[in-house]
């Protein structure tokens, strides 16, 4: 059982974890990720680490609930237990200096490009940051960012908050302005396929952390597993992370379509259940 | 005592067969096939052997069972001596009575069976041990002192659980690491409840636990801890067991389309996290029901992936599977079970190309029919395309079951172990010692996909040697 240390939503449905997990935090690196299930009846998800505090013996993690596990998720708080916490999974990023490094999170994946970019800057890189958001409220750690980077830019597509437009409107104008030497996207799919399709023009090496459905998270399963350079690679054991100009976007996109009708009943299954347990609730009170 | 009949009369006892669910009941739920023998049936089963002086199924036997002992016990009706008397040599007989490939190890060397039909060995061993556990629980053994030593061993599936056993009973201290949430490795993931309830899998590994045996879930060594750290942290020897972890795929034309599984993938959904039961459990698997599903292979697990599809609803299940049924290597009980719960068997045909829809969905596999050349290196007849042959047969699921190679986390993370070129660990056949001091390895790890009982087998052999390497090395120390 790991205890929650703290649980706050940083942004609409987004949820922020600090979670007892002492080992993971000794030895996770930027890029790796966890894989939890809640309970006995819980599936099995894979997390990234947005951070962690080897001392205190805690990781944390950013979750935006969409599904019934992450909804289910979000709907613990401090004090709360997961059951099963296992980690760190998957390949750490490949950190070096390459000069300027950009690292752009689209919505939750923020959370997931700031390890990277934390670590980026402790190699050295002049380390950007591109933070982008549907609205004012999805846009998620500008503060963090601002701690680590050297330059950090805000988007949101409506405009109520930063530039206006997407985050591959703010990237074109950099490479427009000075030599990028690295970026790394993590976001929506269609958002890195959006930089992959910007950078791969002009020859700047881009990676992106690929966040298919898994299950066991070690290799054993090959559920998740994605097509890079026409090769068929585990994201688990493989990836998170690879190389943005060669990974068949529409494969991954369709691949995480595979349970989209199951995944409506699991919800209205868990909103029927949480409903029922207001209900009781409000009951016994 | 036992009575008194002579082997003539031994001989004219006809092969008791077992219990079973009715085919056209059991193919719609997830209950044991398999019944088991009544307490009548294993006295008149074990009457059967002629209790040969030379008893050549022990030599059959991976692990040494002493089987004309505990037969013998049997047909006396002391069915809790045969028990102690299995467990002298086996701590897991429920589910070895239940998964071992007896037709080709005990029972095939049964000088009963080369006039008649073997002694029912499994069958034997299965009643036994469920004897046991239903009326009395599991008894465990007596242990030696407490020798201060300790192991870890890497992964909880039969070759960790056989190695922790025996070590625990030598009086070392032992820990098992497992990767997933629960224990149990390819016991609990791979081979589903019909054929092995995990309720059994459950009571045997509580029995090594009141031994003593820790166990720690979620750890996947080589990440969580690496090799080296393990020793560094006090253990003085290493097993690793970690299995076969990683599907081959055919590596042929749309095998990313949606519907299109591993065997391993579908087996852990359905046993491990009980997509069967989904949406009471949050995990779901692809909804079989009315649909064609098509497994690609001749081996237990795929016998086990397409029993499942159609206990899941499947309107057509087929075995696809390159070479004749001969060659098949699925226990012979497995495609029995099979063919009798309506599993349809396309045999001498080969998979070329999956094909999909505009959404990305699998619709259909192209097939294309074999014939049988001279035999290959594993000694069967080696199918060779006919040309011309190809055919689509339309199928809304398909699930790859032709067997596994290793995981490449311990080997990135433990450089200075030496491997195949397959990534399988290279060790002393032996004593299951690898190039590393202090670290042994079993199971599929070092054979490539396998059975439960070899890899018990290497288990024990390693523990063996695991308690005599730690008995030499504290004399080491001592001098």
């Amino acid at each position: 059982m790991h205890k929650i240390f703290s649980a706050t939503f940083i942004a609409p449905n987004i949820k922020r974890f600090t979670i007892e997990a002492p080992k993971i935090a000794q030895k996770r690196k930027a890029g790796q990720f966890v894989i939890i299930r809640i309970n006995e009846f819980g599936e099995r998800i894979p997390l990234t680490i947005a951070d962690s505090d080897s001392e205190k013996g805690t990781i944390d993690i950013i979750v935006q609930g969409i599904g019934s596990t992450t909804k289910e998720l979000n709907s613990l708080e401090t004090g709360d237990t997961i059951a099963d916490v296992v980690g760190p999974l998957g390949k750490a990023s490949h950190i070096q200096n390459f000069g300027t490094a950009v690292s752009i999170g689209g919505g939750v994946g923020t959370a997931i490009a700031y390890p990277t970019a934390v670590a980026l800057k402790n190699a050295g890189n002049h380390t950007i940051s591109i933070i982008g958001g549907r609205t004012k409220e999805f846009v998620i750690l500008e503060e963090e960012m601002k701690k680590v980077c050297d330059e950090v830019y805000v988007t949101t597509d409506d405009g109520s908050y930063g530039k206006h437009g997407f985050v591959t409107d703010q990237l074109k104008e950099l490479i427009r302005t000075r030599k990028i030497d690295f970026v790394l996207a993590i976001g929506p799919i269609p958002m890195m396929k959006a930089v992959a399709d910007v950078t791969r023009e002009k020859g700047i090496p881009t990676v992106v952390s690929l966040n298919p459905i898994m299950v066991d998270g070690t290799g054993m399963c090959g559920g998740c597993r994605a097509t890079v350079d026409n090769k068929t690679v585990f994201v688990c054991v493989d990836g998170p992370e690879f190389d943005a100009h060669k990974v068949d976007f529409k494969t991954l996109m369709t691949r995480n379509q595979s349970y989209l009708l199951e995944e409506k009943i699991s919800l209205e299954e868990h909103e029927c259940n949480l409903n029922k347990l207001q209900q009781h609730s409000v009951l016994t009170n | 005592m036992a009575e008194k009949i002579s082997n003539k009369e031994r001989m004219k006892i006809q092969r008791q067969s077992m219990p079973e669910q009715d085919p056209l009941i059991r193919r719609n739920n997830f209950s044991e096939v398999n019944l088991g023998f009544t307490e009548e049936l294993a006295k008149m089963e074990a009457l059967r052997c002629i209790q040969c002086p030379k008893p050549t199924c022990i030599d059959g036997c991976p692990v040494g069972v002493k089987i004309n002992e505990f037969v013998a016990l049997v047909a006396d009706g002391d069915f809790l001596g045969a028990a102690s008397k299995m467990k002298e040599d086996n701590l897991l007989p429920a589910i070895c009575g239940r998964v071992c490939p007896q037709e080709e190890q005990c029972e095939v060397k049964c000088v009963v069976g080369k006039k008649n039909e073997p002694v029912a060995i499994g069958r034997l061993e299965r009643f036994v041990a469920d004897y046991e556990r239903e009326t009395v629980g599991i008894r465990v053994p007596n242990l030696k002192p407490k020798t201060g030593k300790k192991v870890a061993i890497v992964g909880s599936g039969p070759a960790g659980l056989s190695c922790a056993g025996d070590l625990i009973q030598m009086g070392h201290d032992v820990t098992v690491f497992e990767a997933l949430h629960e224990l149990g490795g390819v016991l609990i993931y791979g081979i589903p409840e019909f054929r092995l309830p995990k309720s059994i899998v459950k009571a045997e590994i509580e029995s090594l636990s009141k031994l003593g045996v820790e166990f720690q879930t979620n750890a996947v060594i080589g990440l969580t801890d690496t090799i080296d750290e393990l020793l560094l942290n006090g253990y003085d020897a290493v097993f690793i067991a970690v299995g076969a972890g990683l599907p081959y795929f055919l590596n042929i034309s749309g095998e990313n389309l949606n519907g299109v599984y591993s065997s391993n993938e579908f087996l852990t959904r359905v046993n491990l996290m009980k997509a069967y039961r989904f949406p009471e459990f949050d995990t779901p698997v692809f909804n079989c029901k009315d649909k064609n599903v098509a497994v690609f292979g001749g081996g237990n697990t795929a016998m086990d992936t397409v029993r499942i599809s159609k206990r899941l609803g499947a309107k057509n299940a087929y075995i696809v599977y390159r070479r004749s049924d001969v060659e098949m290597p699925a226990r012979a009980e497995e495609i029995h079970h099979a063919k009798e719960e309506g599993i349809e068997f396309i045999l001498l045909s080969n998979p070329v190309e999956f094909i999909g829809n505009e959404k990305g969905w699998l619709t259909g596999v192209k097939i294309q029919k074999m014939e049988l050349g001279e035999p290959d290196a594993s000694g069967r007849r080696r199918p060779i395309p006919i040309s011309g042959s190809e055919y689509i047969l339309p199928i809304d699921m398909a699930v790859i079951s032709i067997g596994n190679g290793s995981n490449p986390i311990i080997q990135k993370t433990t450089p200075d172990l030496q491997y195949n070129k397959w990534g399988n660990i290279l060790v002393d056949e032996a004593t299951m010692k690898t190039s590393k001091q202090g670290v042994f390895a079993g199971g599929d790890i070092v054979t490539g996909g396998a059975t439960v009982i070899l890899a018990m087998g290497a288990g024990r052999k390693a523990a063996a040697a695991i308690n005599e390497y730690l008995n030499n090395s504290k004399s080491a120390i001592l001098n």
